[in-house]
């Protein structure tokens, strides 16, 4: 009989080895699938995880995954700081969508002039109209102690249909005879957040992502905040007696998450996505729910995890267009990753005991 | 600014030059908006693509990416197929205009065809077939047929394209039934079998018993079968499982011809920057079967109207035709200029609600 003994404290040597076993697992299980689909399994798998990194394009693909994983780390930073102190926002994808739309208005409203001052403005004004829309689900929860995940989440429903809106109305390029859409923001100079170094991927969320992980490291280890963030997650009782203002924390971590889900949707706007248009949102604002949690919700975890996330995202697309394996056993793929990550986490809180039958 | 570009897009090309070496095949590659199997739109783009491989044998060699979002991640879809040595890239959604026009600035040597769009360049063409023709037949038929005399239309975006088809049907179910009333749902969206199935159910609750479609899934037809006495179109692919009803008949979209003509003149090295909008007359748009649901009468008119479309003697958008608020469009006689319908921002008299804006 196997028994599950819960350890005190997490397995250090387990915790940083069961991510090299999830990711080995995955591809003896992927392999196999590819197997089955009539794929070569270890072709499958080396232009999955090789190829984005030393393959023969790998000069473009190493660029790009930085250009996925930059948008996931900075808003997978925010989302960590609250759900450590039992915040969950969920509605990163609405904040996400709010700051690329205040943002782009914000720049589109000087438009065609060509002052520097344009991008500094629209990042700022990106940062605020996410941390604003953060502010709705904080303030109705401090007010009137609603819960912040049903409304976060509905509230990304109706940034949704506001996108939606600007796209066929006010923020609609005028000189685009019926089409719906606003200007190229990364054609027009003034609003271009291009790449730094050219074929690199590093543009400025890129570079805001990983600021956002160097302060939150500092924050959450060296600040007083970030004590009051373990300790409201951990036992919020012992914080309230800790003089930890639960109010001043819920309002704190929202407007963090918010704000930097803002600044991420206002570069990609900026940048990749080049425009507001009535889909332009990808889902990042979801996947970063997941990516917090693989990074185990540490900012130094949850770069390495955004940049996985982004491998398998590159890697998948890679194969799907050179080997034609399908975009449902892609997803299928990172699925499996996702699931041997979290289920091998059972070796790092438990202890697995062998009890021969008949003994108690 | 300019200096990052310029090294970009030499970086790119030299990627490019070397993966251009190594192959003698012409190389074709295909951007989907939804999976190969929606039945759909995909689907008949996926067919084209899979003539061309029929059509050229060994001397092509296609690829595909499905699902790709219309976004930041279109543009790395058609960038990793240009560095994997593609020759010619067909983009098959509206939402993938600005990032082909990108990518192809950076690839001057691979020819790029994107679907539905307005924007071009030296290596980009556009393509799109004249759907409203078949709207015109669709109309026709569901005017006839519907007898609470109201019609669902699910709409995908509120772009001229689906804007042309709603204003074509509504014109010829208005011929023929003057009390018609469209109603009109917004999906936002292209693929999403459970947003499509609930638009067709609301639609149907409303009292609508033609649903017409500008989406791409069989989720609308397979909700008007379970409601029963509810009456589909196939919408860019014949969806013949749902025939004999709810699916009377359908507008199918054919694109084989053209894709090979187009392989064909890049291995020709004859292929040109072009702007093609083929209709019912060059096989573009195909009427599918009329099932016995319609009355034999009623399938005659619409075959004859179709017929008289396919050679050129009637318009779908000849005047008198007046926009929503009243003012004059087109004096009687007089016949749409495809500048205006390519960009089709309103509705015509009758039409009731707003396009979204």
């Amino acid at each position: 009989m196997i028994q599950l003994e819960k350890r005190p404290t997490p397995s250090k040597f387990w915790t940083w080895t069961t991510p090299v076993l999830a990711v080995a697992l995955t591809m003896i299980a992927g392999g196999l699938m590819f197997a089955l689909l009539g794929k070569n399994p270890f072709l499958a798998i080396k232009t999955i995880f090789y190829d984005p990194i030393l393959g023969e394009f790998a000069f473009y693909y190493r660029g790009q995954l930085l250009v996925k994983a930059g948008p996931l780390i900075l808003i997978a930073v925010g989302l960590a700081m609250g759900f450590k102190a039992g915040i969950w926002n969920i509605g990163a994808e609405g904040q996400y969508i709010m700051g690329a739309i205040v943002g782009a208005g914000v720049g589109l409203a000087f438009y065609p002039s060509d002052s520097p001052l344009i991008l500094p403005a629209m990042i700022l004004a990106g940062a605020i109209g996410g941390l604003l829309w953060a502010m709705i689900p904080a303030i109705l929860k401090v007010k009137f102690s609603t819960n912040e995940i049903l409304v976060s989440l509905l509230l990304v429903y109706v940034a949704e249909q506001i996108q939606a809106a600007m796209a066929l109305g006010l923020l609609r390029n005028p000189d685009a005879t019926g089409f719906p859409g606003s200007r190229n923001l990364a054609q027009w100079d003034a609003s271009a957040n291009l790449e730094l170094i050219a074929g690199t991927g590093m543009h400025l969320g890129v570079v805001a992502a990983l600021i956002a992980v160097i302060f939150a490291y500092i924050l959450l280890s060296r600040h007083l905040m970030g004590f009051h963030i373990q300790l409201a997650g951990q036992s919020p009782k012992a914080a309230r007696f800790g003089g930890v203002n639960p109010t001043r924390l819920v309002i704190f971590c929202m407007a963090i998450s918010g704000a930097l889900a803002g600044l991420a949707g206002l570069f990609e706007v900026t940048g990749p996505a080049g425009q507001i248009s009535i889909n332009f949102n990808s889902g990042y604002g979801f996947t970063a729910i997941i990516v917090a949690f693989l990074g185990r919700l540490h900012p130094i975890g949850i770069l390495l995890a955004g940049l996985l996330m982004a491998l398998t995202y590159i890697g998948g697309e890679a194969a799907q267009a050179t080997l034609g394996i399908p975009a449902a056993a892609i997803q299928a793929f990172q699925g499996m990753l996702l699931f041997f990550l979290l289920g091998v986490d059972v070796l790092s809180n438990y202890r697995i005991r062998f009890l021969r039958k008949g003994v108690a | 600014m300019n200096l990052t570009k310029l090294l970009a897009g030499t970086a790119l090309a030299l990627g490019l030059a070397t993966a251009a070496a190594a192959q003698d095949k012409t190389k074709v590659g295909f951007i989907f908006v939804g999976p190969v199997g929606d039945g759909g739109w995909t689907y008949e783009h996926n067919e084209g693509r899979l003539a061309v491989e029929e059509h050229f044998g060994d001397k092509v060699e296609t690829v595909y990416q499905e699902s790709v979002p219309e976004g930041a991640d279109a543009e790395r879809a058609m960038t990793q197929m240009a560095l994997g040595g593609a020759d010619l890239i067909f983009t098959t959604s509206f939402g993938y205009m600005d990032p082909t026009i990108n990518v192809a600035a950076k690839f001057p040597d691979v020819k790029f065809e994107h679907a539905t769009g307005f924007k071009r360049a030296d290596n980009v063409s556009t393509y799109s077939a004249r759907f409203y023709e078949g709207r015109a037949v669709q109309g026709h038929i569901a005017g006839k047929m519907t007898k609470t005399n109201k019609i669902g239309y699910i709409g995908s975006f509120p772009i001229p394209e689906v804007i042309r088809g709603i204003n074509s049907a509504y014109i010829h179910a208005k011929k023929v039934n003057p009390d018609v009333e469209f109603s009109i749902v917004w999906a936002y969206t292209w693929f999403d079998p459970a947003k499509e199935a609930d638009a067709a159910k609301a639609l149907i609750e409303q009292g609508a018993d033609v649903i017409l479609q500008h989406t791409d899934s069989t989720a609308p037809q397979a909700a008007a079968q379970e409601a029963g006495n509810v009456i589909t179109f196939g919408q860019a692919s014949d969806m013949a499982e749902y025939a004999p009803m709810p699916r009377v008949s359908s507008i199918i979209d054919n694109w084989a011809p053209y894709y090979i003509d187009r392989v064909q003149a890049v291995m020709d090295g004859t292929w040109e920057s072009t702007d093609t909008w083929d209709g019912i007359g060059p096989g573009m748009v195909e009427i599918g079967e009329i099932t016995d649901a319609v009355p034999a009468e009623l399938k005659a008119e619409a075959e004859a109207l179709r017929d008289s479309i396919g050679a050129g003697e009637y318009h779908p958008f000849t005047g008198p035709i007046n926009k929503q608020d009243g003012t004059a469009w087109l004096a009687e006689g007089e016949v749409a200029d495809d500048g205006t319908l390519a960009g089709m921002n309103f509705y015509v008299e009758g039409l009731t609600g707003d396009i979204p804006q």
